[in-house]
């Protein structure tokens, strides 16, 4: 008997990602069905369905820690945003060149420059989310007004730094290219998936080792499930959740690089509003609870497919953008929902 | 009340019960931590319901079903925690859920004229009725609690601890005000571990003890020694493992330690080898001791030596120098309860199980199978989550904690609480297996600071026995100059 109990509770795991995978095919199956002509399920599609998704679950890979340390963090789109100015601004600068005229920092130095630009942008995009985790640590300010706070600061940065336009970079680089289709580019098409997408693949399988393999992984659930007892053995709770922060940062950062390829190339301050509600909603629908300690990546990067179908199914249903919204709105209310219900059942 | 029994899973937490009280009447209820006396006003206010017996409000049969429905039948509750909600103003507080209503819009002329007579009643008449409660002192917030209470009309008023936080000004007054609320028929019940109180202030007493009324009687007619006795009169069992220890070195010292409020210059010696018990009641400091050794809560004077470490060390650091410890309460502070058991064991020290700082789950799971079998833990496998566990089996995973640690001084706080008899008497054998040590495995004699409210526990586990009450330690003494009797004496001060 306790061997059947214990094969119950090995599924129970299992069951919840079966659970989302199945939602994922329902709602694909919904629009690979509704859309006229068979449009939704082209391989053309589904790789744009890929590249939109990756920004989202780029970003999200940070928010499930956030989420299973029972933080929240709002400030995600516009720390996106900021990686997307820093990269062009950094690929627009211009220096006194040999003749003493003013000349492109890229053109000067093609290979470096946009190095630079992910460096700085990475560093930037850190830096906040290391703000945000000391404020939370050592004010002790709830982290929703913390990240709400620097969701405006952050965007305001942003459009300081690009003086408030588009920055047009003088030079295509690698940076712009990172998400361009491999189906419809000859030149690319040796590589399966766009360059940006195998980052993603990267990431997951880093994030979810450390998650799973790794002391701070294991810290970081504990904090999440019972700060208390966390504290009682010892953890270092303030330096998890620092690390955490300055995480989602970091991933941030990733997904801003992604951001500016899939925008065209563009330093766009104003992008990525509104994605802190589809990336929290991505983890949410992956399995995460707001009261901490559960969530996995392999739910997150579900969720994020899940968002991503909807937002561009709808599109290609010729909803209104209003409508749209609304059903994302809808969706994360209902997942929530649902795992209000389910913990009412476990205890 | 009759015969009123209740249940929690496998716990009986009331084993029949008859309480009686007639109108204006102050009838005090007394008994040991876990007595039952909680649960028991909890059934009295509609919060749980009884599995057996019946209550009788004014002759008629009366079932509470939430506690709405007990505030409307005229039974008031005053908690030991108040419930007042400190940004409205006090006539609001004092009205709140029967707010006068004219043409559905609030009606303040008449809330304020209500709350005024209210405020009165309790001797509170300097108070504007518009104060913010927050800016009352706690003795004021209390009155205000009971002012509700006078305006709901209530019958039956029932104080829990309701001088814990009081100065002795204020207690007076307090007194002043029970007497006169039942000389106008309110009907009150007292609960109270302070016994001194009791015979200053109560008509009659019920004592329960282990979820039973044992016994009541006029006040008057009774000892301070004859309650003591009632509480505390019961056999002590084939519980406890009495085996003979012996003391070592110097595990821990503790030299005049002063927290924030409590403890109050602690000190004591404790060796290895060595049971040292720490009895008193609840709120008497013993936990922000046990803190304050573990480094969860701030040291204002005084010192903590263990070895050749001295000072405060953050629990991290007590980890590494071999002291763990098992909170209060394993719900909000022991246990991650959504986590698996190897995830609660193995946290306080994950290095070892794993290259570098990578922590591998079959090598975590195969590091708790071994405790999981020898304690034992009742359980499917490591990985399952700890809140499917039952109370005693939780426990002895926060138990299990420490020894994966590989501790030398454990520190235990409230270890058999809520948790049934099987699993008691085992953690008692481990407790007293520990202090032993075993030399066919190489394991030393361990010391063990133990903090129980069951005095017979302390008296059938302890070597010796400190006694802390209001903050202050009492000099530690061998278990054999004690009994129930002299130890609940010491505690109630």
């Amino acid at each position: 008997m306790n061997n059947a109990l214990f094969q119950s509770f090995r599924s129970k795991t299992l069951l919840n990602i079966a659970a989302r995978f199945l939602a994922l095919i329902i709602v694909f199956l919904f629009f690979a069905i509704f859309v006229e002509d068979g449009k939704f399920y082209t391989l053309r599609n589904l790789e744009n369905i890929v590249r939109q998704s990756s920004v989202y679950a780029t970003a999200a890979l940070g928010m499930t820690f956030v989420i299973i340390i029972a933080g929240i963090d709002l400030s995600v789109g516009s720390i996106i945003a900021l990686a997307v100015v820093v990269v062009a601004w950094t690929l627009n600068l211009q220096i006194d060149g040999p003749g003493g005229e003013l000349v492109y920092l890229v053109h000067q130095y093609p290979t470096v420059t946009p190095l630079l630009a992910c460096v700085l942008a990475i560093g930037a995009s850190s830096a906040v989310g290391l703000l945000n985790g000391a404020l939370i640590v050592r004010l002790r300010i709830v982290p929703f007004i913390v990240t709400l706070g620097s969701m405006g600061i952050i965007r305001g940065l942003a459009k300081g730094i690009a003086g408030e336009r588009d920055i047009y970079p003088p030079e295509e680089t690698w940076i712009g290219g990172l998400m361009d289709p491999t189906l419809t580019n000859k030149a690319k098409s040796w590589m399966i998936l766009p360059a940006g997408v195998w980052i993603l693949i990267l990431c997951i399988a880093v994030a979810a080792f450390i998650l799973k393999y790794t002391r701070f992984g294991r810290h970081v659930y504990a904090v999440g499930s019972n700060e208390e007892t966390a504290r009682l053995c010892g953890v270092p709770v303030g330096r998890t959740k620092l690390i955490v922060y300055g995480l989602t940062g970091f991933f941030c950062a990733l997904a801003g690089f992604m951001q500016f390829s899939y925008i065209g190339g563009v330093g766009q301050p104003t992008t990525g509003v509104m994605y802190e509600l589809f990336v929290i909603a991505a983890v949410i629908i992956g399995g995460a609870s707001f009261s901490g300690g559960e969530g996995s990546i392999l739910g997150t990067i579900i969720g994020a497919l899940i968002i991503t179908i909807l937002y561009m199914g709808g599109q290609q249903m010729g909803w209104p953008k209003w409508v749209q919204e609304m059903v994302i709105g809808g969706i994360i209310i209902l997942a929530v929902a649902v795992d209000q219900l389910r913990h009412r059942k476990l205890t | 009340m009759r015969g009123i029994e209740k249940h929690f899973g496998a716990t009986r937490a009331l084993a029949g019960v008859d309480l009686s009280v007639a109108p204006g009447e102050i009838m005090a209820l007394v008994g040991e931590n876990g007595a039952g006396k909680s649960t028991l006003m909890k059934v009295l206010s509609g919060a749980h319901s009884p599995d057996a017996g019946s209550l009788l409000l004014d002759g008629t049969p009366y079932t509470p079903t939430n506690p709405l429905h007990a505030r409307e039948s005229g039974i008031a509750m005053i908690y030991q925690e108040l419930s007042l909600a400190p940004h409205l103003s006090t006539m609001e507080n004092i009205l709140l859920g029967i707010e006068p209503m004219k043409r559905g819009l609030l009606d303040w002329k008449t809330m304020r004229a209500k709350a005024s007579v209210a405020l009165e009643a309790v001797g509170l008449e300097a108070i504007a009725p518009e104060t913010p409660v927050r800016e009352l002192s706690i003795a004021q917030q209390q009155l205000v609690e009971i002012a509700r209470a006078v305006a709901l009309d209530s019958r039956v008023l029932v104080l829990d601890e309701p001088t814990s936080s009081l100065t002795a000004v204020d207690i007076e007054k307090l007194f002043k005000l029970v007497r006169a609320l039942s000389a106008r028929g309110i009907s009150i019940i007292y609960i109270s571990h302070f016994l001194e109180e009791i015979e200053l202030l109560s008509d009659r007493f019920t004592v329960l003890r282990d979820g039973s009324s044992v016994g009541s009687g006029i006040t008057a007619d009774f000892s301070r020694d004859a309650i003591i006795a009632l509480m505390v009169g019961r056999n002590v069992d084939e519980l406890y493992p009495r085996n003979k220890h012996t003391a070592g070195a110097i595990a821990l010292e503790i030299t005049e330690l002063s927290g924030i409020d409590k403890p109050k210059s602690a000190s004591f010696q404790l060796y290895e080898g060595e049971i040292l018990g720490i009895a008193g009641l609840v709120g008497a400091g013993r936990t922000e001791l046990l803190e304050a050794i573990f480094g969860l809560e701030p040291i204002t004077n005084g010192d903590v030596s263990v070895g050749i470490y001295s000072g405060y060390a953050s629990p991290a650091q007590r980890w590494e120098q071999h002291m763990g410890m098992v909170s209060e309460d394993r719900k909000t502070q022991g246990l991650a309860l959504g986590l698996s058991i190897a995830d609660n064991i193995t946290l306080p020290k994950l290095q070892g199980l794993g290259p570098g700082r990578l922590v591998m789950p079959a090598q975590q799971e195969a590091a708790c199978t071994n405790w999981i079998e020898e304690i034992p833990i009742k359980c499917e496998s490591a990985r399952q989550q700890t809140s499917d566990l039952s109370g005693g089996n939780q426990q002895k995973v926060a138990i299990a904690r420490l020894l994966h640690a590989n501790v030398n001084i454990l520190l235990l706080d409230e270890p058999t609480r809520g948790i049934d008899v099987g699993s008691k008497a085992q953690i008692y054998r481990l407790i007293d297996s520990l202090a032993r040590g075993d030399s066919s495995k190489g394991q030393k004699p361990k010391a063990i600071l133990l903090v129980s409210s069951y005095l017979p526990e302390l008296l059938g586990t302890c070597d010796r026995v400190a006694v802390m009450c209001r903050g202050e330690l009492g000099e530690p003494r061998p278990v054999e100059e004690w009994d129930e009797h002299s130890l609940m004496t010491a505690a109630v001060g």
